[in-house]
């Protein structure tokens, strides 16, 4: 394997904020998992709550009565509750890190986006838009996401959570290979 | 006393997810380029925070229990839904560059191409609420082992596994910082 040399530094130079360690980053999700499974009794995830959100984006379109008779939303109603507001924490607690950092930036197309893909804001936008639909049915259809599933169950040895593990890492690992690997440049 | 309800519950969940959020952006997983150079095996951030946040928050929880402080909510392992749904998330997430929790601390942090990703999340929970009939009735029962742990499966104890997680960690950490300074 080769080492591009420029690219380590483009990522040296992106590596130039106020940043923790990956460690010290990682353990405190683990502490937070401690706190959240003995106080509130309720792991941590995102998609469960993230599809209720949804069936309020659904009302418009397909209509209420549509949306009321669903199965899936019957079972997880739009509604504002621990899950819904644990989604709302994420989004402030990940802004306020970023305005004291002073790291908060508007970012169209990401570097190694750009550098495979070219400027193209609108194929950056595409490929963001179609990754996204797939990564939230799969998610859903896993039970959970990397945090519910992988970190949650992950960390109660769920056979769910490990599976979901090696089975995404090994999905990601080829997309990234077909989409990334220098000899399709 | 625990564990708490009601509205200190609500107000809880928003603190909780304020504390998650800026780990996530502390811990630069919340930046496309990292993610994926991980699965370009290019940086090994995600998975130092991720097995780091598995194994402390593993034997915390293991020792919550113990004590009787907490409960396990494992789920049921339907294991051809997961494996569907495992690999369909892979290639979404290497699509999209972030995974849905990092998405959200993404648009947060002011990156516009996860907002639109995000829209495609919204896309795709409707997609799912509307195939959800059909899953439970052909996908979801198959291959279902319950709510087992891969204690309960094989027999390992819980301490030996976190043991061999450790070892497992430590090995790949330690080479992949080793690599990661050698070139310089």
């Amino acid at each position: 394997m080769t080492v591009d040399i420029n690219h380590g530094k483009n990522l040296k130079a992106v590596a130039h904020r106020v940043d923790w360690s990956p460690y010290l980053a990682g353990a405190g999700i683990g502490v937070l998992s401690w706190v959240v499974f003995a106080v509130v009794a309720n792991p941590i995830g995102v998609t469960t709550a993230f599809s209720q959100l949804a069936a309020g984006a659904a009302v418009p379109i397909f209509g209420g009565e549509f949306v009321a008779q669903n199965t899936y939303w019957q079972r997880h109603p739009l509604r504002l509750d621990y899950g819904t507001l644990f989604l709302l924490g994420i989004f402030l607690g990940a802004l306020a890190s970023a305005v004291v950092s002073r790291t908060w930036r508007v970012e169209h197309v990401p570097s190694v986006w750009l550098e495979r893909f070219g400027p193209s804001i609108s194929k950056r936008y595409a490929a963001a838009f179609l990754g996204g639909v797939l990564a939230m049915y799969g998610a859903r259809l896993a039970g959970g996401c990397t945090s519910g599933n992988g970190i949650s169950q992950g960390l109660q040895l769920a056979v769910v959570g490990w599976t979901f593990l090696v089975v995404m890492f090994s999905s990601g690992l080829a997309t990234a290979w077909l989409l990334f690997r220098t000899s399709a440049r | 006393m625990f564990p708490v309800t009601g509205t200190t519950a609500l107000l809880l969940a928003i603190v909780f997810g304020f504390a998650f959020g800026w780990l996530l952006h502390r811990g630069r997983v919340t930046n496309y380029d990292v993610i994926i150079n991980q699965f370009r095996l290019r940086d090994f951030t995600v998975l130092k925070v991720m097995l780091t946040a598995i194994i402390v928050g593993g034997l915390g929880v293991m020792a919550l229990v113990d004590l009787g402080a907490a409960t396990y909510h494992v789920r049921d392992a339907n294991m051809l839904a997961v494996v569907l749904g495992a690999t369909i998330f892979g290639i979404g997430m290497v699509l999209y560059g972030y995974c849905p929790g990092t998405a959200i601390a993404a648009v947060a942090t002011g990156n516009v191409h996860a907002l639109v990703g995000a829209c495609g999340m919204v896309f795709g929970a409707i997609l799912y609420a509307f195939s959800f009939d059909w899953l439970l009735a052909a996908i979801l029962p198959v291959w279902g082992l319950g709510k087992v742990t891969l204690t309960t499966l094989t027999g390992i104890p819980a301490l030996l596994i976190f043991g061999g997680l450790i070892a497992g960690a430590i090995l790949l950490f330690w080479s992949v910082e080793r690599r990661a300074v050698a070139p310089q």
